[in-house]
């Protein structure tokens, strides 16, 4: 078994849904992470505040210095992410499929190291 | 066993090695094979002839290829299996096209990474490159090696035909460089189809993209005249390869005998009926016409959209052909240019036509279509 990240990914900046769809993305995100975890793949899944919510913590001249804000301004932000836990690439494309649906945003796949044991 | 069959010891434990390394790292997360001890041995011997094959003389490779045929006698399922496994693999659609294409032909194909990057005028190391980033990325996301489902048979299958066609393309329309042909590729995309066409027969399309090629292929000889170019109307028909054209009209029957078409099988009986005309005059432009109607319908596209405006030319005229070639966007491919200047040549809109071929020969990177194209404007001018 192996372990992937689906991370949600819409651009930067962009606005929200109108509440019908956000409502709508909502109550289909809720549904999959149920058929998820009844088909015992779910590890973990969450979403993300936006990236002006973020602190970042830097190495500086042997101190930790925090600064306010995402770590990179990039075109893209992960909204959440899911953790699966599944055969191979292919049954990890199969969620990752559902995922996309339901969300209706762009999802990244990317499989986890292996554990070292 | 595996000695025997390789005849070299120290070849076969490291083959032995290798397969076995392979089995650790796919058994526990794939299962175990209905056949573990024969799957170790179709393993280990691929490893060995890969090995070979990198590294072999060419008596060594006949001596491959002989020992290959030994085996498959006595393992055709194994071997059949395992084939299809890594065409599919290679194949998925989660790596880049171009990736797709590398390892198709550097683990399938025949062709070395020196050859593969000749023929795609890369350097070595950029290919070599690009095959074990792939490499990295089916082992580290863990891409499966095995063949799909029936339910998701059709979409992948969509993804090897494209592969191997492309090669085929790249072989006969070489988009760059001097030549008009690179014959290998051509021989490699239909050794390719050969054997997809011997592992999954009763698919339709694989017969229809294999009697497409060698169809197309059959004009190779009489496709250049002393390097140069020569268009399908102006050939020498004589110079065609009868044989191979006989071969790709005994798939395409067996094809309308299934009565499933699909977007090969049409272009490949676009191209006999080609092959079927004595002269080029004498084509049957009418049955063209109602193939590329059928294919717009299952397939549509705007280059295929610019072939049916060719045959609408020969059917309903050439003003009506110009005034569909008018409304493709396909501002960047050349060949949009040449049809639209073709045409206009045959309207007498003389400066109109220079002006298209000579848009054509700005967007083509191939040296002998270029030096084709500057022929066709340089003679209109002239008159």
């Amino acid at each position: 078994m192996k372990q992937y990240l689906l991370s949600v990914c819409y651009p930067a900046g962009g606005s929200q849904p109108p509440p019908a769809e956000l409502n709508k993305i909502m109550s289909d995100v809720i549904a999959l992470q149920r058929e998820m975890q009844s088909a015992g793949v779910w590890v973990f899944s969450g979403g993300l505040h936006a990236s002006n919510s973020a602190t970042v913590l830097r190495h500086q001249n042997g101190d930790i210095v925090l600064t306010d804000g995402p770590f990179i301004e990039s075109k893209e932000q992960i909204g959440g992410i899911t953790i699966v836990r599944v055969p191979d690439l292919d049954a990890a494309l199969l969620w990752a499929r559902k995922l996309a649906s339901a969300t209706t945003t762009p999802i990244e796949v990317r499989p986890f190291m292996e554990h070292p044991s | 066993m595996l000695t025997r069959f390789l005849g070299d010891i120290s070849l076969a434990e490291e083959a032995v090695q290798e397969a076995f390394a392979v089995a650790l790292a796919k058994w526990p997360s794939d299962g175990i094979p209905p056949s573990p001890v024969g799957w170790l041995i179709t393993t280990a011997r691929n490893k060995a002839l890969d090995r070979l094959r990198k590294e072999a003389s060419r008596s060594e490779r006949q001596l491959a290829a002989q020992l290959l045929n030994d085996v498959e006698q006595a393992e055709e399922h194994d071997v059949r299996d395992d084939h299809l496994r890594l065409i599919f693999t290679c194949c998925h659609p989660a790596l880049a096209p171009d990736a797709q294409v590398a390892l198709t032909l550097r683990l399938i194909g025949g062709l070395s990474t020196e050859e593969i990057a000749h023929a795609f005028l890369l350097q070595p190391t950029t290919l070599a490159q690009r095959i074990s980033r792939a490499k990295a990325k089916i082992r580290d996301a863990n891409i499966p090696y095995r063949v799909p489902e029936a339910n998701e048979l059709p979409a992948r299958l969509g993804a090897v035909l494209a592969v191997i066609y492309l090669i085929f393309n790249e072989g006969y329309s070489t988009s760059s460089g001097d030549e008009v042909l690179r014959t290998e590729l051509c021989d490699e995309a239909i050794r390719l189809g050969r054997l997809l066409a011997m592992l999954i027969p009763q698919e339709s399309e694989v017969l229809g993209l294999l009697a497409l090629m060698l169809l197309i292929d059959a004009r190779r000889g009489a496709r250049t005249v002393g390097g140069d170019l020569v268009l399908l109307s102006d050939q020498d028909r004589t110079l065609w390869d009868e044989p191979r054209i006989e071969e790709g009209r005994t798939l395409l029957r067996i094809c309308l005998a299934r009565n499933r078409p699909g977007p090969y099988q049409l272009q490949a009986a676009i191209n006999a009926v080609h092959s079927d005309a004595p002269s080029a005059a004498r084509t049957d432009w009418r049955q063209i016409l109602e193939l590329y109607d059928q294919l717009m319908a299952i397939a549509p596209s705007a280059v295929v959209a610019l072939n049916r405006a060719v045959a609408i030319a020969e059917v309903h005229g050439v003003e009506h052909a110009l005034q569909l070639v008018e409304a493709i966007e396909l501002p960047k491919y050349h060949l949009l240019h040449a049809v639209r200047a073709d045409l206009l040549r045959r309207i007498g809109r003389t400066a109109d036509a220079a002006a298209a071929y000579r848009a054509a020969f700005d967007r083509c990177e191939n040296k002998k279509e270029r030096e084709f194209l500057l022929r066709q404007c340089q003679s209109l001018t002239r008159h």
